[in-house]
């Protein structure tokens, strides 16, 4: 029986959007055509883009968003579990970003402000229903709770940013983003 | 007449003249060395510590060592720049640096310097501190939370505006800037948009007011060209804003 040369598995990716606005994940989508060469080297486990619920055992997992509410904070835990490579992706997954801006002034008053202030949805009243997962008394980055392995930093970042980090993780190897590619606007 | 005297950084000579500093000597050669703190129109301040090289193997803030003849200076290591990118690490975790909101965004030393150091990340806890603004003042806005207490605007407005408007109160990590009135606030002082204090911000604490993003992200002074191929910039970014808006500029710098 010949021997054939082994078939390269397939690496599992998945991808989450905590704290964040979905802009990171748009500019995975920018990446364009080269998502046809990706694809031959990976398959997407959770990710908005499968609409999978729950995360796998996974090569990779890219996180964006911080942490605002304990809901985040499984989530990350639940990647980190899973994935034996981490990645955080953009501004908010970094620094905590736009949702931090929050993190002077005090839950209590946040919450007086929005839902008490004004009629609205909930009569004037601040939502407690159980589903609801609670937010954290300040919004923090990921690499406060859990080991972070990798950042790639930007609001978004760039898809050549993001595109240069994957190529260089797929082919073993942590390339520096250079000049242009790192930026943290 | 004998050759002026030199020093040698990172193997490179470098002439300089009695009484400079390392990192004056650098500068004025158009050498690189990473820095914060200094500005070639200052006396040195020596406290942001970004600009440590090894002199004969020691460690020392280039910009407060005087230079000596035949002295053996590295900078560009890997070990000295991860110490300076823990440095800048520990400026953005003290501070609440957002950039994409930050008009100064492109045009910030603090940021041009993570980027050049390889900065992906601020490594550290954030400390989220409580920095309010100061809007008072009609032509110009202070936003406290981007200080790096480099005391540029200190020596400015006492030393070349003569009106000692700021001052760096407290000390150690409570160490913060304040504004010189009885109020505390900037328009109970004598400061205009054209004193040389409101234009030696190495980040986005001062700024003038109703120019917001008159020049696109993308098209700024550290967008065009990292901030270790400019032999000065301050002087860079300091024409760039006095000039009009760069709208029009191409993405390599040139002007149509």
């Amino acid at each position: 029986m010949n021997a054939s040369a082994p078939v390269a598995r397939k690496l599992k990716v998945a991808t989450t959007s905590l704290a964040g606005c979905f802009g990171c994940h748009m500019s995975i989508l920018d990446i364009d055509e080269r998502l046809f060469t990706l694809l031959e080297k990976v398959e997407f486990d959770r990710s908005p883009i499968t609409d999978i619920k729950e995360v796998g055992d996974c090569d990779l997992g890219i996180i964006e968003g911080g942490l605002c509410n304990a809901e985040n904070v499984e989530v990350l835990r639940e990647f980190r579990r899973r994935c034996k490579v981490l990645v955080a992706l953009g501004a908010c997954a970094i620094n905590g970003g736009l949702p931090a801006q929050r993190n002077t002034l005090s839950l209590p008053l946040l919450l007086q402000e929005v839902y008490r202030s004004e009629p609205g949805a909930e009569h004037g009243l601040i939502p407690n229903d159980p589903e609801l997962p609670l937010p954290l008394n300040k919004v923090h980055p990921l690499h406060e709770v859990v080991h972070i392995d990798f950042f790639i930093p930007g609001c978004p970042p760039s898809a050549d940013a993001i595109w240069a980090v994957l190529t260089g993780l797929l082919a073993g190897e942590e390339r520096p983003l250079g000049h242009g590619l790192i930026r943290f606007d | 007449m004998s050759a002026p005297a030199t020093f040698t950084l990172d193997g490179r000579a470098i002439a300089f003249a009695e009484g400079q500093t390392i990192l004056q000597a650098a500068v004025a050669a158009g050498a690189y060395i990473p820095h914060l703190c200094f500005h070639p129109d200052f006396k040195p301040h020596g406290s942001c510590k970004v600009c440590t090289v090894t002199v004969g193997g020691r460690h020392a803030a280039s910009c407060t060592t005087r230079a000596t003849a035949g002295a053996v200076v590295e900078s560009d290591t890997p070990a000295i720049n991860a110490e300076r990118r823990a440095l800048v690490q520990m400026l953005f975790v003290e501070g609440n640096h957002f950039c994409p909101s930050c008009e100064k965004s492109g045009d910030c030393k603090l940021q041009a310097t993570a980027y050049d150091l390889g900065m992906v990340s601020p490594h550290f806890d954030h400390f989220y501190p409580d920095r309010p603004v100061d809007a008072s003042h009609p032509e110009l806005l202070l936003d406290f939370n981007r200080c790096i207490l480099c005391s540029l605007c200190v020596r400015a407005s006492r030393d070349v505006d003569g009106k000692n408007a700021f001052a760096l109160a407290w000390r150690g990590i409570r160490t913060r800037l304040i504004v010189n009135s009885r109020t505390g606030k900037l328009a109970d002082t004598n400061v205009t948009a054209a004193d040389k204090a409101a234009h030696v911000c190495p980040v986005g604490v001062i700024l003038p007011k109703r120019r917001g993003f008159a020049t696109p992200l993308g098209r700024r002074v550290f967008d065009l060209k990292p901030i270790s191929a400019m032999a000065d910039a301050s002087a860079a970014v300091a024409l760039a804003e006095a000039g009009e808006p760069r709208r029009d500029r191409q993405s390599d710098g040139r002007l149509p």
